[in-house]
């Protein structure tokens, strides 16, 4: 009873973050009176003040304003990624589900064959093809989280295929399409949601790691990557630079994490 | 259409499934007929066929495991296993519809129960959104469910198993089907709902006049419900008559096995009778009758003649050797 409650409150706390940030960075330009990216060489390495409430990096910008516009890259990012991965990975999962066995072996072997590189390995690959960037990463990152998608949306539709539910539509006269759109899709959605939350988590994580590698969003627009890299010099003589994209990135992909669980035990009682 | 003639026929209908290798010989030449405003009971022991048989009707047959080697179905005279299966899409719900065994696994659980009856209605008869919406609480008052608006906006988990049923029912019989499938309707639910559910099926099929298939493992069912009463064995029609006819003069060794095995209240402290053995094991072609190895009655010729389905009195039929002879078990 009370891990249940103390659950519920740490799911909401996860969401007041995640609402928090994203409206953050959408008024960033309203709430910091300073622009992201100009440079102050007079106020370099100032500890937090009133003036910068989180301080100022090794070119004098203000950290919070940066903080938040880092936000945008690392959900606009996670919001595109995901939804590319969605798309892409739930139709090429519904596709091996519901179409014939040969279908369903060659899409499988594609997203299999995808999914055995390295993350990291696999999104620097691709974005030094396509240049660097954050669109490219935004579009790596999509490609590269599909197989998930497929392989959870196939192995949904190949169960919920075989439920009674189906078999009755079927004996009742449903084309297949309607079969698909009205049968199956809904019954698999809650899964999928779930893996939203957790991809949208790890594509944040992996925007910052390309960021800091140097191949994702490139200076002087803002990243949390991009801050932690700048910041990587001077941890001892302002370690504030390095702490508070540190805990935003941190504090993003728990909150992403927490959801997704508690989701999944929503949609799943019988774990729970 | 000649009211005498068969509203569906089933004739020598032969279907192997077929498994790595290993054939199974699930049906093995069925012959029955149904007629209109008539409910047919189908009653056979678990592998018998029974489900096979339904599943044909409907051309639902798991692919490419499931083989007819022979026979057809014929609907309205058109043979439905030539069917294409777009064309056959449109008999199914519509025409032909079927209520299965296990109502809560049979409802989508994402959809209110009356979304469920206007996408059907939706779909066959045309109905537009608020035509199907009237249609959806006047079907679910046909079945009972109708006392307040509540099981519209229902989702099929805030139902209980009986409502369940009573809610597949509706959806079955939303397009005034000609003809029902029921299989095994009544066995996931407890002895008072069962009767509440027989006593529906037989109020709506005399609503309706549909011809209704009313399938069944349990005689006493079957003999609550049914007009007309065909034994499956082995996948094979053993015997097939009016129920008064069959109860009073069962011509079928097995027939009369089955019926000494439910129990009868006025018969009380009388040993039911169990009958030896187990189905035959569908893998195996042997000569003669199939339930030879069980019969109390088997002699020489029942080992290698095969007794065919044979009018013996009026709409009475069995394949046994002994049917129209006097026996004793």
């Amino acid at each position: 009873m009370i891990a249940r409650r103390s659950q519920k409150i740490v799911f909401s706390l996860a969401v007041l973050y995640l609402l928090m940030l994203v409206a953050a960075a959408i008024a960033a330009p309203l709430l910091s009176p300073y622009s992201p990216s100009e440079q102050y060489l007079d106020r370099r390495f100032h500890a937090p003040s009133l003036d910068n409430l989180l301080g100022t990096d090794n070119l004098g910008r203000d950290i919070l304003t940066r903080l938040l516009y880092g936000a945008r890259s690392a959900l606009i990012v996670g919001l595109v990624a995901v939804s590319i991965a969605f798309s892409l990975g739930g139709l090429v999962g519904l596709l091996a589900g519901m179409g014939p066995k040969h279908i369903d072996s060659v899409l499988m072997l594609l997203m299999d064959s995808l999914l055995s590189f390295p993350t990291i390995l696999l999104a620097i690959t691709v974005v030094s093809f396509m240049g660097y960037g954050l669109v490219q990463v935004m579009v790596a990152l999509g490609v590269i989280s599909s197989p998930v998608f497929a392989r959870l949306v196939r192995a949904e539709t190949l169960s919920v295929k075989t439920e009674g539910y189906v078999e009755a539509a079927r004996a009742l006269g449903t084309p297949p399409a309607k079969i698909v759109v009205k049968h199956i899709i809904p019954n698999i959605m809650g899964k999928v949601i779930v893996q939203c939350s957790l991809t949208f988590a790890q594509a944040v994580v992996i925007e910052s790691s390309l960021s800091y590698l140097g191949v994702g969003t490139q200076p002087p627009a803002a990243s949390w990557g991009l801050m932690l890299k700048d910041a990587r010099n001077y941890l001892a003589q302002a370690p504030w630079m390095a702490m508070y994209p540190g805990l935003c990135l941190a504090l993003t992909v728990l909150a992403f994490n927490i959801i997704g669980d508690s989701l999944s035990e929503r949609f799943n009682p019988r774990l729970g | 259409m000649d009211e005498s003639a068969p509203l569906l026929k089933i004739e020598n209908l032969n279907v192997r499934f077929s498994h790595r290798g290993k054939s199974v010989h699930a049906l093995r030449g069925i012959d029955i007929s149904f007629y209109k405003d008539e409910i047919h009971g189908l009653v056979g022991e678990s592998g018998s066929g029974k489900t096979v048989t339904a599943t044909s009707i409907m051309g639902l047959l798991p692919r490419p495991s499931a083989e007819i080697i022979s026979g057809s179905v014929f609907y309205k005279g058109k043979n439905l296993l030539l069917m294409p299966e777009d064309e056959l899409r449109t008999y199914r719900g519509r025409a032909i519809s079927m209520v299965f065994q296990e109502p809560a696994k049979y409802l989508n659980p994402a959809f209110k129960i009356g979304g469920q009856i206007e996408e059907m209605v939706m779909l066959h008869m045309g109905l537009s959104k608020v035509a199907a919406k009237a249609r959806a609480r006047e079907l679910l008052k046909l079945v009972g469910l109708g006392r307040d608006g509540r099981v519209l906006d229902a989702y099929p988990h805030e139902l209980s198993s009986g409502m369940k049923q009573r809610a597949m029912i509706a959806i079955a019989i939303s397009c005034n089907p000609d003809f029902l499938i029921a299989d095994e309707p009544t066995t996931a639910l407890d002895v008072t709902l069962q009767k509440q559910i027989l006593k529906l099926i037989r109020t709506l099929k005399n609503i309706e006049n549909m011809g209704v298939l009313f399938i069944s493992h349990d005689l006493g069912v079957i003999r609550e419900i049914a007009d007309r009463i065909s034994v499956i064995y082995a996948g094979k029609i053993v015997e097939s008559a009016g129920k008064e006819s069959l109860f009073n003069k069962p011509m079928h060794p097995y027939t009369r096995l089955l019926m000494l095995s439910i129990p009868d209240a006025r018969h009380r402290g009388r040993k039911l009778a169990t009958i030896p053995g187990q189905v035959l094991d569908a893998t195996s072609t042997p000569e003669g009758c199939l339930f030879a190895p069980r019969c109390p009655l088997a002699e020489q010729r029942c080992f290698s003649l095969t007794p065919e389905l044979v009018e013996h009195e009026k709409g009475h039929l069995a394949a046994c050797h002994f049917a129209g002879k006097s026996w004793n078990l």
